[in-house]
């Protein structure tokens, strides 16, 4: 057996303080950035948010010969869009990214008929970026076109009305999912373990949008599709955990559920250290290598990777054990599982009575 | 272990294995010699799975019909409608008004005589369709308003019907392969097209939302053989009425030619050059014409013209309407502007033209528009996602190679840290990436990027599956337990983890689909899939190859995990 880690006792309880206050930093730092930016005037938003929640148009552009991100800003500036932003991608040297926000109808943004286009981003981009060559037209690729200089190849376009749609409908989505997690918790463990789960939950998403607010990473909606992923996973990990301290609620009457929940968290240790430590790295690389459609993606899923196990052992365990010492003493379920868990309880006790639990 | 029990679960692991295969890469025809090699399993793969827009290119559209305005438009019509009858009927109507704001929609006669309120409301019942609309009498005015449940009822109406003349015109327009539905709460009004490898939607979206209304009207002025009176400017044309307009009679500019040269894509709307008085309601609108065609003006001339014919209904009443106004001008009404003017000069049935130097494009767009029939209301655009086809080959690219970068990691480790076991694991993810595939083809979902994003999370969920029924089975070794118990307590005891584990994260995909749009939709799906196909993959399949393991040899003492 090749193990990394064997035997571990540490007083993960005891740090609860300490790692409390640290997690309280880190979010009063997002707060204090969210409300100071928000403030500031002529500063940046709370949030960098990504034109699928306030509006705009993203256009990406394939070049043959891609222009300096400066040439392209004082180009959007002739068009009279100097508030666009410009996103060099990493992985492909030939492709811009340029977002503005919505335009609305401009002049010289008209349909073949005459009639002005609505929503002028597309049309404003494309000015700027025909001074340096023309587009490759229609269904015509690129390479294939010799006097083209480059080609619009996506445009995400999203009225005002529409981002803050898609806005509430992702904060509905994801309360609403938390509140299925807390009941279903609730229903399997206790009340306490639902609230701790829960306030775990809501700790990892909030030091997420910490980090996105503090750094200005841009939110999108796949970052939205990051943070239900952190959702499951941190739920995932303080389940793994708080069905072991079940099990040991009932192996182990005499103990008090603060050292029982100690015990629980270094038995589980090297479950946590394999499958975490896997998504980590599988994640690690996904920011390194993913590439810039998915960077909000992967940074939100590299943050909350980390707070994920951390919340367990920091916030869902204290929670749970605080609230318990409240009621007054283990007021959990005892394991439930019906049928399987009988001849679980029955065959666990006989590995106990050969062994103490890891000490 | 019983024999037999083992039998029975290899039958169904191989069974549903040999589905899966066949669903991912089978072809759906007589297979062929080339269907087994590696080329011809890219291609059926490829022709399995439905990509979604972001990974095949395509245009995404999300379009909201303003069914306010639509409200508006009818009330104000029947504002109209209302009145001409009452006076048609020689009833003491002193006048109407429409009311459409805050969500009020209401229509009022007010009458001279309260006593004939009944008859002008019997009057009204005869040509105007106010069935669903409240009727209130209160003695001076009588009054039409439409409740908030009427309201919802002829909203969803109007967007059924924009979604059907949607579909005729992008249908005729020869998009390939278009999706058209609903999008978001039944109230909102919003239709969503994709239309698969379209990749510059602007000529679609112009065709799409043409709100082009064609109407024949007549032109109010003394008729043939004097010329049309028309007026230099719009005050002019005002003057001549009143100086304001009214429900019956309003000024609409004439623009006897069209400037064939216009550049394209210039707002360059030059001015009109006259203006005329024009009678309202129109003797026929947009939704008499059967059919509408683009036709040269003449051979070889640049200059294209449309031609149309009516319905039989339309073609009756324009007929009667053309005998009685013999000598009289007529004008054809697109959008508001009168596009040309001729004088009748006998009794016209069913068809006539809209002469004007069109381009080739704009006459066919146009004859389309007029074919359809006229949109409800206005529509507006909220969200337009356009991938070219080379962008979504490179996201299919990056997708597939970070996926399998994280399986080649994630693989080498299980083997390096469980040895033997990690076997196990391995074909249990293996398994698992194959039936979630077979599932989504299945169930005919697409597979989006945030899909893929799904499946990256499920294979991470079976993969801590493993780890947990592994690490278990080492506690019970190290526990002094005996190898096959070791293994059937590490599989019970972490079975009931993952149960835990997977319910919820099941649980709040699901809501996640119910509540969520498009692209959460599409990684909710997979999601869900796989953990489904995981509990079957991690755990039964995975315990299954232990129990082979010591069928053959059943007094193993070592395990090699």
């Amino acid at each position: 057996m090749l193990e990394i880690f064997k035997n571990i006792n540490v007083d993960w309880m005891g740090w609860r303080k300490p790692l409390i206050f640290l997690s309280i930093l880190i979010l009063l730092a997002g707060l204090g950035s969210a409300i100071g930016r928000q403030i500031t005037p002529g500063g940046t938003d709370a949030f960098n948010l990504g034109v699928d929640f306030q509006g705009g148009t993203v256009v990406t552009a394939k070049f043959k010969q891609k222009p300096a991100v400066d040439d392209i800003r004082s180009a959007l500036q002739g068009v009279g869009a100097p508030e666009a932003i410009i996103q060099d991608s990493t992985d492909k040297t030939d492709e811009v990214l340029v977002k503005v926000p919505n335009l609305g109808v401009r002049e010289g943004c008209a349909d073949e008929k005459g009639n002005a286009i609505p929503e002028a981003g597309r049309c404003i981009v494309k000015k700027a970026l025909d001074t340096f060559g023309t587009e490759a037209p229609g269904a015509t690729q690129l390479p294939d076109d010799a006097n083209a200089a480059y080609k619009i190849v996506g445009t995400d376009a999203v009225g005002p009305v529409a981002g803050e749609q898609l806005r509430n409908q992702a904060v509905i989505a994801t309360l609403l999912g938390l509140v299925g997690i807390l009941l279903f918790i609730a229903f399997r463990y206790d009340w306490t373990y639902a609230a701790g789960a829960v306030i775990a939950v809501f700790h990892d998403v909030l030091i997420t949008l910490a980090f996105f607010s503090v750094f200005q990473w841009e939110v999108s909606l796949t970052v939205l599709a990051a943070l239900l992923t952190l959702v499951g996973f941190s739920v995932n990990d303080s389940i793994v955990i708080f069905d072991r301290i079940r099990e040991n609620i009932g192996l182990h009457r005499g103990k008090s559920i603060y050292q029982l929940t100690n015990d629980s968290i270094n038995q589980t240790m090297s479950r946590t250290i394999v499958t975490n430590g896997l998504v980590f790295l599988s994640v690690l690389a996904l920011v390194l290598f993913g590439g810039e459609v998915l960077r909000g993606f992967s940074l939100a899923l590299f943050v909350g990777s980390i707070t994920g196990t951390y919340s367990t052992i920091a916030i869902a365990s204290p929670i749970a054990i605080w609230w318990q010492g409240k009621l007054g003493g283990a007021k959990v379920k005892e394991v439930l599982v019906p049928e399987m868990g009988e001849k679980l309880a029955t065959a666990s006790r006989k590995s106990v009575t050969r062994r103490p639990v890891t000490r | 272990m019983k024999k037999k029990g083992l039998w029975v679960r290899t039958i169904i692991i191989l069974a549903i294995t040999l589905l899966g295969i066949y669903l991912v890469f089978g072809p759906r025809r007589t297979p062929t010699g080339a269907d087994f090699t590696w080329s011809g399993m890219k291609a059926n793969l490829a022709s399995n799975i439905n990509l979604g827009l972001d990974l095949r290119g395509g245009s995404h559209l999300v379009m909201r019909v303003k069914t306010d305005d639509y409200l508006k438009t009818l009330t104000e019509n029947n504002a109209q409608a209302a009145l001409t009858a009452a006076q048609d009927a020689k009833l003491p109507v002193i006048g109407n008004s429409a009311t459409a704001e805050n969500g009020n929609y209401s229509v009022a006669l007010n009458l001279s005589d309260g006593a004939q309120a009944q008859a002008v409301i019997e009057a009204v019942r005869q040509k105007v369709d106010f069935a669903n609309w409240t009727e209130s009498n209160d003695g001076t005015a009588v009054s039409w308003s439409l409740g908030s449940a009427t309201q919802e009822i002829l909203k969803k109406q109007a967007v059924d019907q924009a979604m059907r003349i949607i579909d005729s015109r992008i249908n005729s327009f020869g998009v390939k392969e278009p999706t058209l539905q609903r999008h978001g709460a039944e109230s909102s009004g919003q239709i969503l097209l994709q239309m698969p490898g379209v990749d510059d939607p602007e000529r679609i979206k112009n065709l799409i939302g043409d709100d082009s209304v064609l109407s024949l009207v007549k032109i109010v002025s003394p008729g043939s053989p004097q010329d049309v009176a028309t007026f230099p400017t719009r005050e002019a044309a005002l003057q001549s009425i009143g100086g304001k307009e009214t429900g019956a009679q309003r000024v609409y500019p004439f623009t006897e030619r069209d400037p064939s040269t216009a550049k394209k894509n210039e707002a360059e709307v030059k001015p009109p050059s006259k203006f005329v008085v024009v009678e309202l309601p129109p003797v026929i609108d947009g939704s008499e014409i059967r059919e509408a065609n683009a036709v040269q003006q003449t051979a070889n001339s640049p200059d294209y013209q449309i031609s149309f014919s009516l319905k039989p209904g339309g073609a009756t009443k324009f007929g009667d309407w053309t005998g009685k106004n013999v000598n009289n001008y007529m004008g054809v009404v697109l959008n508001d502007q009168v596009k040309s003017i001729a004088y009748i000069r006998e009794r016209i049935s069913d068809s006539g033209q809209i002469s004007g130097r069109f381009t080739k494009n704009d006459a066919a767009d146009l004859a389309l528009t007029l074919k359809s029939g006229a949109l409800p209301a206005k529509i507006e655009y909220q969200e337009e996602r356009t991938v070219g086809p080379s962008l979504g080959a490179d996201s299919i690219e990056s997708g597939v190679e970070a996926s399998l970068g994280g399986m080649i990691f994630i693989v080498a480790f299980m083997l390096f840290y469980y040895r033997g076991a990690g076997v196990n694991a391995v074909v249990a993810l293996i398994l698992n990436l194959l039936l979630t595939l077979a599932a989504l083809i299945t169930i005919k979902s697409t597979l989006t990027l945030p899909g893929i994003a799904g499946l990256i999370l499920g294979i991470g969920m079976a993969v801590d599956s493993n780890v947990l029924i592994f690490e278990r089975i080492r506690e019970e070794l190290r526990a002094g337990r005996s190898v096959p118990d070791a293994i059937g307590l590490g599989f019970d005891r972490a079975f009931i983890t993952i149960i835990d584990t997977h319910i919820t994260t099941i649980l709040s995909s699901v809501i996640l689909y119910l509540y969520g749009t498009g692209p959460i939709r599409g990684f909710a799906v997979t999601l869900v899939l796989g953990l489904l196909i995981n509990l079957f993959s991690a755990v039964f399949v995975s315990r299954t190859i232990f129990m082979w393991m010591l069928s053959r040899n059943a007094k193993m003492e070592k395990l090699s995990i």
